[in-house]
């Protein structure tokens, strides 16, 4: 105990004194995603080609977004490029913690973006991440199993749909579960998919007050709901299965359905990576009555440079212009095979006829799903934030933590939903009135 | 006797290095005391200023506060327990003649070596994972549901693979004392026709005191600052079920990035450390000076 107060004290003491790299060679934060891996492996050429030396500290996600924060709100600048995502990019440029990317060559095209993707790392019309990709949800299913048991997949599917096509095609004897879901508590794990099916039952978590509204019916609902598919249909141990886990399980043949990052569709069709590439098929995220709108979360994993980097800026700017560029998109696609090139950023991607041949199956819906979301009016009712899925308020790191935590602790039964967001409830007000934004 | 001079010597000879230990202690911890009692969040720099008492007033009415401090104690408590009978067990074992001890000894000094991360990674992947876990093997092989670990019993999950660390560290002390015990003692008592439990409670028990007392000691200090098992394990969760005081506090200053709170709660754990440290010392005191 006494070590870690000193070490912390150490950190705090010489978070400035920290150096970054020497001139030339760049810093990388990234996370252990497939596409970042790509990305690292691929960054010879960038180096050859450049001469600058690429240094990469690869993270676990939850790792990753707290490191980031830490070393960007202290300035320590151990970092010239990092990964983050269209909620951070938000946040952190409003604070002016970011630099502006505005000024790549002309070759690089700002308007080849999608302009979903491009508006969610914008402030004021300037760009300060640079769409690494773009992402909502999607539901993924196997054909094989649907037609085993009978049913088919409708165009627009609903929760209870799912709920019930998840009880249909589970066969645990062997190993297949009928649905696979985040139970990892983090912030950008678990927390953000159940905020996306409550938006779908019309729930939100504040009211124009501020006030949190973690108790009301549409949370309750949604966490019914959740609960019930899961222990009727999940994984052993789901409450520690985030988006890695769940893609391995899924790839593998272990479950019937998964809703998440659209991103991953290309992973599912390609042989190399999964088991049952032949047979993946793709639904929109599920709707209700309630929210015949319902979309999944709008995001993307950027690239972005802290404001306190100021030697390395050019050489990062350099990179990320290159790791951003059709040119780089192409390249996934000639050197990792097609179905992998970034998705959701680029236009000009999907009109290559090189992608569009491999990607057709999932092309059109990814698009759809991403076009479909409205940060601004996340759910029905009205609301002061906007982000689907994720808040664009500082505190929802620390709330998306702690809620994720008590909706992983009722996932493994160790509370009750309604425990769970009671405290969640509690935690939430407690933590809205110390930020100061209600008196009791 | 060492004269005057002597002394004055050696004392001049310490000093660089007492104070660098002091300037090591005092200057974080008067640091995390001053920030204790500001405003400080990494993500809202709007705020500041001076906060009186209410980082600890926030911290102490934390819904997870009591339960971190019940858990850190039931941690010690618990993986205190296991290492210290079983590590008199296995001394005892360690210490009989037998074939290839030493390579025994050597496989079992073997978990002090392997960094806590790993370990952790190793019995939460390869041990205790509900699918593809050795124990739900073993568990599916005698046809039971396999167990989820983590899940549904974190705490004492995290007590198992500390004291898996731990064990070795107290069976080595162990066993050097029981190396250091008189075997004409031994044997003397065995002709008066004490039988093996008798000769344990009444000869090797009491030379044991003081290396019970050391291991409590040296385990203790370790054990209240557990960090990297949880984290890698189970995040403190589910809920707060395995969250301890210094994971609590990671939590407050690097997931809430509430410096405040977190360094009134660093102080507050120094205080706890401090009362435990006292009792301990007492302890040992009593046993060391015997």
């Amino acid at each position: 105990m006494r070590k870690s107060i000193i070490a912390f004290g150490a950190a705090l003491a010489l978070g400035g004194a920290v150096s970054s790299a020497s001139a030339e060679e760049i810093v990388i934060a990234t996370v252990n995603n497939g596409d970042m891996i790509i990305m690292q492996k691929l960054s010879k050429e960038f180096e050859d080609q450049t001469g600058i030396k690429l240094r990469w500290v690869v993270l676990e996600e939850n790792t990753l977004r707290e490191r980031l924060a830490a070393d960007i709100a202290t300035k320590a600048g151990q970092y010239d490029v990092i990964s983050v995502n269209s909620y951070q990019t938000q946040l952190w440029a409003k604070m002016g913690w970011l630099t502006k990317l505005d000024d790549f060559s002309a070759s690089y095209d700002y308007d080849d973006f999608i302009p979903a993707t491009r508006q969610s790392l914008s402030v004021d019309g300037v760009m300060y991440g640079a769409p690494f990709y773009g992402e909502s949800l999607i539901t993924f299913y196997r054909k094989d199993l649907f037609e085993k048991a009978g049913i088919t997949m409708p165009e627009k599917p609903t929760l209870d749909d799912l709920a019930g096509f998840a009880e249909k095609i589970t066969d645990r004897e062997n190993g297949i579960n009928g649905i696979c879901l985040r139970g990892k508590p983090g912030w950008g794990e678990n927390t953000p998919l159940i905020t996306t099916f409550v938006s779908a039952l019309g729930g939100e978590w504040f009211d124009m007050e501020w006030k949190p509204r973690l108790t009301s019916e549409p949370w309750r609902q949604a966490m019914d709901w959740y609960l019930d598919v899961m222990k009727k249909a999940g994984p052993v141990g789901a409450a520690t299965n985030g988006y890695n886990e769940n893609r391995v399980l899924f790839s593998s043949g272990k479950c019937g359905m998964w809703i998440d990052a659209t991103v991953t569709a290309g992973y599912l069709l390609d042989p190399k990576e999964s088991q049952v590439s032949d047979t993946t098929g793709f639904a929109p995220f599920p709707v209700t009555d309630k929210n015949p709108q319902a979309a999944g979360w709008s995001g993307a994993w950027a690239l972005a440079i802290p404001a306190s980097v100021t030697d390395n800026a050019a050489a990062a700017k350099k990179f990320i212009e290159w790791a951003t560029s059709k040119e780089y998109a192409r390249l996934v696609g000639e050197r990792e095979g097609w179905l992998l090139a970034p998705s959701g950023t680029r236009k000009s991607t999907y009109a290559l006829p090189e992608y569009q041949n491999v990607a057709e199956p999932f092309a059109d819906k990814v698009l759809a799903a991403i076009s479909a979301v409205n940060p601004t009016k996340p759910t029905v009712n009205e609301v002061p934030y906007t982000g689907a899925g994720f808040i664009d308020i500082a505190e929802f790191q620390a709330l998306g933590t702690t809620i994720g935590q008590n909706i992983a602790a009722a996932l493994s039964g160790s509370k009750t939903a309604d425990e769970a967001l009671q405290e969640s409830q509690a935690y939430a007000e407690r933590t809205m009135e110390r930020a100061g934004y209600y008196k009791k | 006797m060492a004269g005057y001079q002597m002394k004055r010597t050696a004392r001049i000879a310490l000093a660089p290095s007492v104070l660098l230990l002091i300037v090591g202690m005092i200057v974080p911890l008067a640091t995390t005391l001053w920030l204790s009692f500001r405003f400080y969040n990494f993500m809202n720099p709007t705020l500041g200023g001076f906060a009186g008492l209410s980082n600890y007033e926030f911290f102490l009415t934390d819904p997870a506060f009591l339960q971190a401090i019940i858990n850190t104690l039931l941690l010690v408590g618990g993986v205190l327990a296991i290492t210290v009978i079983g590590g008199i067990l296995l001394g005892l074992l360690f210490d009989q003649p037998m074939w290839g001890r030493g390579i025994a000894r050597l496989l079992m000094i073997a978990p002090f070596f392997v960094m806590p991360t790993v370990s952790a990674l190793v019995w939460k992947n390869m041990l205790m994972h509900p699918g593809y876990g050795i124990f739900a093997w073993i568990a599916m092989k005698l046809g039971l549901p396999p167990v989820e670990w983590l899940s549904n019993y974190p705490l004492l999950s995290i007590i198992l693979i500390v004291a898996w660390q731990w064990l070795p560290f107290a069976t080595l002390i162990f066993l050097t004392a029981l190396q250091s015990l008189d075997h004409e003692q031994q044997e003397a008592a065995r002709m008066d026709g004490a039988g093996p439990f008798d000769r344990f409670i009444y000869i090797i028990l009491p030379h044991l005191g003081r290396a019970i007392t050391v291991v409590i000691l040296i385990e203790t200090i370790f054990i209240l600052a557990i960090f990297a098992e949880i984290f890698v394990t189970t995040s403190g969760g589910p809920g707060y079920a395995s969250t301890n005081l210094p994971y609590l506090i990671y939590v407050q200053a690097l997931m809430q990035f509430d410096v405040g709170a977190a360094s009134a709660g660093a102080i507050i754990a120094v205080v706890l450390a401090n009362i435990v440290a006292i009792f301990a010392i007492r302890l040992a005191g009593r046993n060391l000076t015997a």
